[in-house]
């Protein structure tokens, strides 16, 4: 009975911890991976995000809830862009419920999804899902991929140019990077660390130690029409899954930001030209 | 400046209408006949781009509270749908988020810019002060802004900073508690603190505009300053704000858009802090807790002093110590041009507030705070020492015989005077 | 020097230009503005509800919400079915059925504002055409007009028994959403 609680109090502090990293934490090096969306040119791959829901709805669901996306985002422009129908139909047959009323005798009832409906994941609240998990609390994924970040882990004077880099080059992909990093970062645990029971070693994970058992287990990753279906693909194609739903309009802002700074380019060039006009002969 | 609008009614109504509220006249004697020193480099078109900053905060922050909820339950929510669902509504909350930090950013280089070209001298004190005015309450209502979003970030932003008025328990014991418990309207931040910070998030930038005003009024007594630092003395010192200084404005305006578009389109979060995508928890506080970057070098200040009390009162003198900046600086000549020493005195005070940027980034440990405490030390020295010191030891080298000697090529000969201004070559 | 210098006020073409992006740029930045006060994702992806009408007497009505507005449903009477069937649509103001599901040209026949077969239930938006209040008779003791079907306090507007207007201020009849019935007593809105 004390070890029990004694197993499930490490397990709530690591994760307690683990839910406020806004980091890889501890220095970890993360390497950064190329995805679609990368950049200031990059747009979502529609089939990469079309197979990471696949591997959300077949394996993280059983554990996670995405309740800031709607089953209707899965059909709008700029996502995985499922046809209308099939969304329809996967949201009539998502096993979690929604509970709604209360009804005409006053009861609470529970009714299918439907397109408008957040995608729920299994457990009613926080405590349901400690309890199911053994302290743990798997957390929602919605807002994941914008809610951790790499940390810098160079030289203090190399930071500023590493800024100046990302700033150039628009990086805005740390969420992905760590997902991706995270997944296959499950490792036999290095001589001299011991990890407690129900919990699993990981390279990445603050503190090295997390409840969550590998998800996609090396011979258990999720096949989807066809041969694209292994491990490292796997995890890709969920972090970029995730990016999507913490970021959905990515699509939409970054051609609109193509249109703008075109035309600030062009008005700042003709305000410049102007200027000179304005300034003739004038030594100032 | 003394400056009689040469407005001309053009209508019978225009004559009417300016019998009765000449506005239009003052609008025109102010900004369209206005006489701006010749000289003036881009660094002085930070003045129209802050104006702009302020306006478009507020346009945008309007707009955005038509959607916010300020409550503990709803905040983030309506964050969310703000930035999923609402038409345009990741354009706005980007514009408003990043809108914030290009302010500072503005308003820095504004700072800095005065201080090198010695802005702050008579008869320009009171417009300085204004000035310093604007930046405290700009200060108080970013970090009442970044409450709104109810974020990690947000929420342990505001325990940790409120909680410093508990300082004041070690000058009277339950004064700062009292202090506290009154800011946040309970025992702990709550929805009841959020709801007052929306309120007042909402308020002060009205205020600020108010400011702003008497700020840009002053400055029109006084008139502009100007890289050499000299006075307009004669007509060809100066040509009409329209359309040269508008002209030029403009361009300094929109290549600032620039930067604001990339963060706003290309790295919208790049600026802001990952944690604050995770609702506020009451029970876990964040392992690095970061205020937002335009806070860092005071937060480096607060931080590099081993004592409470002392912490809060070197970062709120931090700030003060800039009021007093007219009367510590001891120099006859304004423009830091003309000073070989303090030039690089005024370097070595930029250094150090950018090292003390960085280094409020950084856990306070090892060598972060040795460096916090060398770059306090000459934030301070730079203000109460070094700038009384070197006015008076320091010999200025040759000032130009007037703004328009300044720029005019050497042996061009154009006296003073002759060349008036340019619209009568 | 002066032989040589342009006049500053000189309509340049590039100046014009600068100055024509400059209003282009600012109109279309206007847009956001005002298309962020529309309706959102969220509400356009409006929930459809679902009525159980069972327990709905004949002569009895209810009112449930749809899309944040109260509809009126009414079991009405073979008497009221009768009274709306019977006038003429010369005695209408207003001649359009005003069912969200047919054309607008829909003659306003009492047919057009039921479904086939279900001609006792009427199923309407409960906002008066007028100006938007809630008109009087869902409950029994409410006054109904002079046409037996619901009064508007607010200017005076009266409605018969098909809800269509036929006295006052109001310029149409009461809107007919659209609706299905599910099963035989059970209707979906939306």
């Amino acid at each position: 009975m004390m070890r029990a609680l004694k197993k499930s109090l490490v397990a709530l502090a690591l994760v307690a911890g683990a839910a406020s990293a806004h980091a890889a934490g501890d220095g970890v090096h993360i390497e950064r991976q190329t995805w679609s969306f990368g950049g200031f040119t990059g747009q979502y791959d529609r089939d990469q995000l079309q197979r990471g829901f696949q591997i959300y709805k077949d394996v993280c669901s059983a554990c996670h809830g995405l309740k800031r996306v709607r089953f209707r985002n899965l059909a709008e422009p700029g996502g995985p862009e499922f046809p209308e129908e099939g969304v329809k139909t996967l949201a009539h047959e998502w096993p979690n419920k929604i509970v709604d009323g209360p009804n005409d005798a006053g009861q609470m009832f529970e009714r299918e999804p439907k397109l408008f409906d957040p995608i729920q994941g299994p457990f009613k609240n926080e405590k349901e899902a400690r309890a199911a998990q053994n302290g743990a609390l798997p957390p929602d994924l919605s807002l994941l991929a914008k809610a951790r970040n790499v940390e810098y882990t160079g030289t203090w004077w190399a930071h500023p140019f590493s800024m100046l880099r990302d700033i150039a080059t628009s990086y805005q992909e740390g969420g992905a990077d760590y997902i991706y990093a995270l997944l296959t970062g499950y490792h036999e645990a290095p001589a001299g660390v011991t990890v407690a029971e129900g919990m699993h070693y990981n390279a990445v994970f603050p503190g090295h130690q997390i409840a969550m058992s590998p998800p996609i287990a090396a011979d258990n990753f999720v096949k989807y029409q066809g041969d694209w279906g292994s491990y490292d693909q796997n995890a890709r194609d969920i972090a970029a899954f995730l990016s999507w739903s913490a970021d959905p309009t990515l699509n939409r802002r970054k051609i609109t930001g193509w249109l703008v700074m075109l035309y600030l380019l062009v008005t700042t060039g003709l305000l410049y030209v102007g200027k000179r006009r304005i300034w003739p002969n004038i030594p100032h | 400046m003394e400056h009689n609008s040469t407005y001309e009614p053009k209508s019978s109504f225009a004559k009417w209408w300016d019998d009765r509220l000449p506005i239009a006249r003052l609008m025109h004697g102010q900004f369209v006949d206005f006489p701006t020193p010749r000289n003036l480099n881009y660094l002085w078109t930070f003045g129209g781009i802050l104006t702009f900053c302020l306006v478009a905060q507020i346009v945008t922050g309007i707009v955005l509270a038509m959607h916010y909820q300020p409550s503990a339950a709803e905040a983030f929510n309506s964050v969310e749908a703000i930035r999923r669902d609402v038409n345009y509504g990741w354009l706005l909350r980007n514009l408003h988020a990043v809108g914030a930090s290009m302010f500072f950013i503005a308003v820095y280089i504004h700072i800095f810019r005065g201080l090198y070209y010695g802005s702050y001298k008579a008869p320009r004190e009171v417009l300085w002060i204004l000035g310093v005015l604007i930046f405290l309450v700009m200060m108080a209502t970013a970090f009442m802004g970044y409450a709104l979003p109810w974020g990690q970030m947000s929420f342990w932003g505001v325990t940790v900073i409120t909680n410093l008025f508990s300082s004041l328990n070690e000058i009277i014991p339950g004064v700062g508690t009292a202090i506290v418990e009154w800011l946040w309207g309970g025992y702990s931040v709550s929805g009841t603190t959020l709801n007052r910070f929306f309120a007042l998030h909402y308020l002060l930038p009205f205020v600020l505009f108010g400011i702003v005003v008497l700020h840009i009024w002053a400055l029109h007594v006084a008139g502009q300053n100007n890289p050499t630092g000299l006075d307009i003395k004669t007509k060809s010192d100066s040509v009409p704000m329209f359309p040269y200084a508008v002209a030029k404005d403009a361009v300094g305006m929109f290549a600032f858009l620039i930067l604001f578009a990339w963060f706003v389109f290309f790295l919208p979060d790049y600026l802001g802090h990952a944690d604050n995508y995770i609702e506020a928890n009451a029970l876990v506080t964040p392992p690095h807790i970061v205020p937002e970057w335009y806070f860092l070098p005071f937060y480096a200040i607060l931080r590099a002093i081993p004592s409470k009390l002392g912490g809060v009162i070197a970062m709120f003198s931090a700030i003060a110590v800039l009021i007093f900046v007219p009367w510590l600086d001891t120099s006859r000549v304004r423009s830091a041009k003309y000073r070989p020493l303090y030039k690089w005195a005024f370097w070595l005070l930029v250094i150090a507030s950018v090292g003390l940027g960085y280094l409020g980034a950084k856990p306070a440990e090892g060598a972060y705070v040795i460096w916090s405490r060398i770059f306090t030390v000459y934030y301070f020295a730079h203000f109460l020492l070094v700038m009384p010191i070197l006015g008076i030891i320091e010999t200025p080298t040759a000032l130009p015989k007037s703004i328009s000697a300044s720029v005019l090529p050497s042996g061009s000969g154009a006296p003073a005077g002759a060349t008036a201004a340019p619209e009568t070559r | 020097m002066a032989s040589e210098a342009e006049d500053p006020n000189r309509r340049d073409f590039l100046v014009i230009a600068g100055n024509a992006f400059i209003a282009v740029g600012a109109a279309a930045t206007l847009w956001p503005f005002v298309d962020q006060m529309n309706p959102d994702a969220g509400a356009q992806a409006l929930a459809s509800v679902e009525i159980d009408l069972s327990p709905v007497k004949e002569g009895q009505a209810i009112t449930a919400m749809w899309r944040g507005k109260p509809i009126f449903i009414r079991n009405r009477t073979a008497d009221e079915i009768k009274q709306a069937e019977a006038t003429p649509i010369a005695d209408l103001p207003d001649g359009s059925a005003r069912n969200d599901l047919l054309p607008e040209a829909t003659p306003a026949l009492d047919k057009n504002r039921v479904k086939d077969g279900k001609a006792n239930w009427l199923i309407m938006v409960g906002i008066c055409t007028h100006l938007g209040c809630i008109p009087k008779g869902q409950s029994m003791g409410d006054a109904r007009g002079e046409f037996g079907g619901w009064f508007c306090p607010c200017h005076g507007s009266h409605y018969d028994t098909s809800g269509r207007i036929r006295k006052g201020p109001a310029p149409r009849n009461l809107e007919v959403p659209p609706y299905e019935f599910v099963s035989d007593t059970k209707i979906k809105i939306g």
